[in-house]
């Protein structure tokens, strides 16, 4: 019998090792796997490679991974915000790493690792700093810059329901980097706010079938 | 001198969506023509869908107090509501929606647009300055037109519409139109034509304050 289903976020978290790189789901707030991130934090690996959209807010969640200085590199789109103080901090400390990604190349980067492909030409940032040192090539008339996929050890998501096999749905804007990430990691660990059994998601509905994911969890709301 | 307010700049834009328009407005000044786009109801509505890119399509207005759903945000991380109709989708789809050029219209604010439409809007390049992207450059490419909407002068009364951006780029010759406090800007391959001009400016003191040359 397949059952992805753990006790707890400890057990879901076990096995991460020193200087895996992590993905973290979620835009700001909404979708952030704070459960996880906090067992993340309890569980101890260090020298960690975070892939997020952000660099954490606040003092809790990412922030409070980065503030434990577990953290060696943080890859994402948009890491200043109003309450970033503590990546700010380490920042201008050159106490972390820092790889900035235009949010649409972090989102496919993310899902061609997750799909197997090498690699894909983009139009996005093409003359500006961002792609400076990559291949270009002339396609139908436009410029285009190579990116590599980017590949994660554990991949930490939130989704809002799922069953023991890894299906998985989502709710409203918290979707974002979930179904991607999931598809990009070696593990993957979805927290849920509910588990259902087989069958209790409609298959038309699912958003990511329950083999992009090996370990789910039941978190409170 | 007379400039427009920001909400003025605001409706301005909104009076130029088409009906069935797929739009993105970025994050600052282009929000506000969220308020403007013509209410379900009144004489001159048009249906226009408004993307965010943190995975929503047909997002309707910010929700009365008490209604926030943590889960349902814009790109600012403001709480928004959806319309009936409306659809949520992962960020990859997202952004293949725009980098694929099925949004119409994207309206971005920016720091400096060159007379060939090449656009710095993400970075000062200031050394103490943090960067952060976030997805400025896939919009900028991304959308059928890209529209900006920024102050026409700097608070120390430059140009920010210049020959060639002294900001790092955010993306090559995208800008169609430029919304400012003073006019309205349109980028041709014969260069910059005024479509609009706020009262009591004539051109010739707007070609004064404009770093690079126009026409009407």
């Amino acid at each position: 019998m397949i059952d992805k289903c753990v006790a707890d976020t400890a057990a879901a978290l076990q096995g991460v090792q020193d200087g895996a790189t992590v993905m973290i789901g979620g835009f700001g707030g909404a979708g952030q796997p704070s459960e996880l991130i906090d067992a993340l934090i309890a569980q101890g690996a260090r020298d960690l490679v975070v892939v997020n959209n952000n660099a954490g807010n606040g003092e809790t969640g990412l922030a409070a991974l980065l503030k434990a200085g577990r953290v060696r590199k943080i890859v994402c789109s948009f890491p200043r915000q109003a309450d970033s103080q503590v990546f700010d901090a380490l920042y201008r400390a050159g106490r972390i790493e820092l790889e900035l990604v235009p949010q649409g190349n972090l989102a496919e980067r993310i899902r061609a690792a997750g799909a197997g492909i090498g690699g894909f030409f983009t139009p996005t940032g093409y003359g500006t700093e961002l792609a400076k040192g990559k291949e270009t090539r002339e396609i139908g008339g436009r410029m285009h810059v190579f990116e590599l996929p980017i590949h994660a050890d554990v991949a930490l998501i939130q989704a809002e329901r799922g069953d023991r096999w890894g299906n998985l749905v989502y709710r409203k804007t918290a979707r974002n980097f979930g179904p991607v990430m999931a598809m990009a990691a070696t593990l993957t660990v979805a927290a849920v706010h509910e588990i259902v059994p087989l069958g209790g998601l409609d298959p038309e509905h699912i958003v990511t079938p329950g083999i992009f994911v090996q370990r789910v969890v039941q978190v409170p709301r | 001198m007379n400039r427009w307010t920001r909400d003025q700049m605001a409706a301005r834009v909104a009076r130029d969506i088409p009906e069935g328009a797929y739009v993105n407005l970025g994050i600052g000044l282009p929000t506000l023509v969220g308020n403007h786009l013509p209410a379900a109801g009144s004489k001159d509505y048009r249906e226009i869908l408004l993307h965010s890119e943190n995975g929503v399509l047909g997002m309707g207005p910010a929700p009365a107090p008490g209604e926030e759903d943590p889960d349902l945000i814009n790109a600012g991380k403001q709480p928004v509501t959806l319309r009936p109709g409306g659809a949520f989708f992962h960020h990859a789809d997202s952004f293949a929606m725009m980098r694929g050029g099925h949004l119409d219209i994207c309206v971005l604010g920016a720091f400096q647009v060159s007379a060939t439409g090449d656009l710095a809007n993400w970075h000062t390049g200031a050394p103490d300055a943090i960067p952060a992207v976030g997805g400025a450059m896939d919009l900028a490419i991304g959308a059928k037109k890209t529209y900006v909407m920024m102050e026409h002068l700097t608070k120390s009364g430059e140009s920010k519409i210049v020959a060639r951006c002294s900001y790092p780029l955010t993306a090559l010759a995208c800008v169609s139109r430029i919304y400012t406090d003073l006019a309205v800007i349109d980028l041709t391959p014969q260069g910059l034509k005024v479509l609009d001009i706020v009262d009591g400016l004539s051109l010739a003191e707007l070609q004064r304050l404009t770093g690079v040359p126009l026409s009407h």
